[in-house]
């Protein structure tokens, strides 16, 4: 990749608090253009990376660099929107006075930031709500608002810090819509999320940190296909099942109950068919359903981060 | 870009947060009443009953809401922001943290020196003459600008509950008063209480709204003027280097 083609650039970058090391020593760099999930558990480290780079907090080592500026620095934060992690609009104004302070705090001019905040609002679903105060604003409202605000300044990059966390489902879809065509106009996306069917559906690539040091990175399919050693069988039957006995059968190697239904993971899926077909019959239990589902990003995440073998 | 350009984009940028704070923080009636009845009181319990004369009661007054009123809000406005999460979202925006707190001060400034034009008011229609109406403005104005800038030192320590910010400004703003010569004009006060009295800024604003409304100013206008300038540097230095250390913490 070269220098004009990167849109974020990190270099052995550290962050330590008070003798815990959040991020440690971590490297990846971003293409332009590119949809770039960064996933881990809560804790791993994901929120301080990205306010490093957005230029929120320093780091104690390391460089990062955004679109060839010093992280941190008037230009890096000239072409960057940012929708922090559990961040929030001036109730007391209303949406419209949100996005006009932050189109004055980027430098656009007021004609054109009306233009755009016109148009913005509108695909947000908020025209009708423009002049109404952000405190009567809903949850889901509130975050399409600020998404807005990050996007006023018609970004070169995006870093979206949990954007859809404990949204509706409308609001939710919104948003990824908005996520997926911003990024089909050009925009580079950084999306920090511990949503796997988002990353899934979203990026092109993902990176998993855990515990400060990044696991992998690679894109979402090829990162599932190299963790198949958790391929599983998903079963439910007539009557509930002792998860005990479902976990003795051969060639099982985790079992979770999920709703009414079982998964067990094994690395042999077609033999466990036959050897569950066997347990109902033994059981007198009809099976209601019968899939071999192949391994989930979650899966990918969940083994990579128990584990932390070095993918990379 | 050079650096002209940059600090001119800066400075607009710092007008966007001040008048973001006063539409937010500022422009509430309980907020502007409180900025006047809680100095006129305080000051009301201590001249009653003791015939003074308006123009010996005025520079005190204005001296007190001037600096109640510009470092009423400012010590709150940066845990307040860090609490209610928006702080973040500012500094993620192109502007430098000195371009914040600048903001932050502008808005206490513009909002003292905008509630002054009660007492002149008060002392005007008392019949009080004011010998230098020009030097008597610009007073004001750098002497609100200084009250701001310590008020914005008061926000300085690294905590997000704005009670325990206005505990701490509370415990500095009421010596301060009783230390520069409000209540009693420096001539008459005891030598150590003449030397206590020069630490503080607001007693050299007092000492030329007496010397401009009673002819009675304890010295002379320039030393006046050099000290609030000199505190006004001191403190923007002080609030800067401390919000860099601490700002960081607050997220």
């Amino acid at each position: 990749m070269s220098v004009n083609d990167k849109a974020i650039e990190v270099r052995n970058l550290t962050k330590r608090y008070d003798g815990l090391t959040a991020v440690d020593n971590i490297c990846f760099e971003v293409r332009k253009g590119e949809l770039f999930g960064f996933l881990g558990p809560n804790g791993a480290g994901k929120t301080t990376t990205v306010r490093i780079i957005t230029g929120v907090i320093k780091a104690d080592d390391g460089t990062a660099l955004v679109m060839g500026s010093r992280a941190g620095s008037l230009k890096a934060k000239q072409v960057a929107g940012v929708v922090p992690e559990m961040a929030n609009a001036y109730n007391d104004l209303s949406g419209w006075k949100n996005l006009l302070l932050m189109a004055e705090l980027y430098g656009i001019a007021s004609g054109e930031a009306k233009e755009r905040g016109e148009v913005l609002l509108k695909d947000l679903g908020l025209l009708e709500r423009k002049d109404g105060l952000v405190k009567t604003y809903s949850k889901g409202m509130k975050q399409r608002l600020i998404l807005g605000m990050a996007l006023i300044s018609d970004p070169q990059i995006l870093f979206l810090d949990e954007p859809t966390s404990g949204l509706d489902v409308q609001s939710t879809r919104l948003i990824k819509s908005l996520i997926k065509s911003l990024n089909d106009k050009g925009k580079t996306v950084f999306l920090t999320t511990h949503d796997m069917d988002e990353a899934n559906q979203l990026c092109d690539r993902v990176a998993i940190i855990n515990k400060g040091k990044i696991v992998a990175i690679d894109a979402p399919e090829r990162l599932r296909i190299a963790t198949s050693g958790r391929r599983s069988v998903e079963v439910s039957f007539t009557d509930s099942v002792s998860v005990n006995n479902l976990a003795r059968l051969p060639s099982v190697n985790e079992v979770q109950k999920i709703g009414d239904k079982y998964r067990l993971y094994t690395d042999a899926p077609g033999d466990l068919v036959v050897t569950l077909v066997n347990f109902s019959a033994s059981n007198k239990l009809k099976i209601i359903s019968l899939n071999i589902l192949a391994p989930s990003l979650e899966d990918a995440f969940v083994a990579l981060t128990e584990k932390e073998h070095g993918y990379v | 870009m050079s650096d002209l350009v940059e600090f001119r984009q800066q400075f607009w940028r710092s007008l966007a947060v001040a008048r973001k704070d006063i539409r937010i923080y500022y422009a509430k009636g309980p907020v502007i009443i409180y900025g006047v009845l809680m100095p006129v009181f305080l000051f009301l319990a201590f001249t009653i009953g003791r015939s003074l004369p308006a123009e010996s009661m005025i520079p005190g007054l204005l001296g007190m809401i001037l600096f109640f009123t510009a470092t009423a809000v400012s010590p709150i406005v940066v845990p307040w922001e860090a609490q209610a999460r928006t702080l973040e979202r500012l500094m993620a925006a192109p502007v430098k943290l000195e371009t914040i707190i600048f903001g932050d001060v502008l808005a206490s400034f513009i909002f003292g020196a905008g509630i002054s034009a009660v007492p002149i008011i008060i002392g005007l229609t008392l019949g009080i003459t004011i010998a230098s109406p020009g030097i008597l403005v610009l007073a004001i104005v750098l002497a609100a600008f200084c009250f701001a800038a310590l008020g914005n030192v008061f926000s300085t320590p690294p905590t997000n509950t704005p009670a325990t910010v206005n505990m701490i400004a509370a415990g500095v703003r009421l010596p301060i008063v009783f230390m520069s010569g409000v209540f009693i004009p420096l001539d008459e006060l005891p030598a150590w209480g003449q030397n206590i009295a020069y630490a503080s800024p607001l007693t050299y604003f007092i000492d030329i709204a007496r010397n401009l409304m009673d002819g009675q100013g304890h010295l002379p206008l320039v030393i006046d003027f050099l000290a609030i300038v000199g505190f006004t540097v001191v403190f923007l230095i002080i609030a800067m280097k401390l919000h860099h250390r601490t700002m960081p913490r607050r997220i």
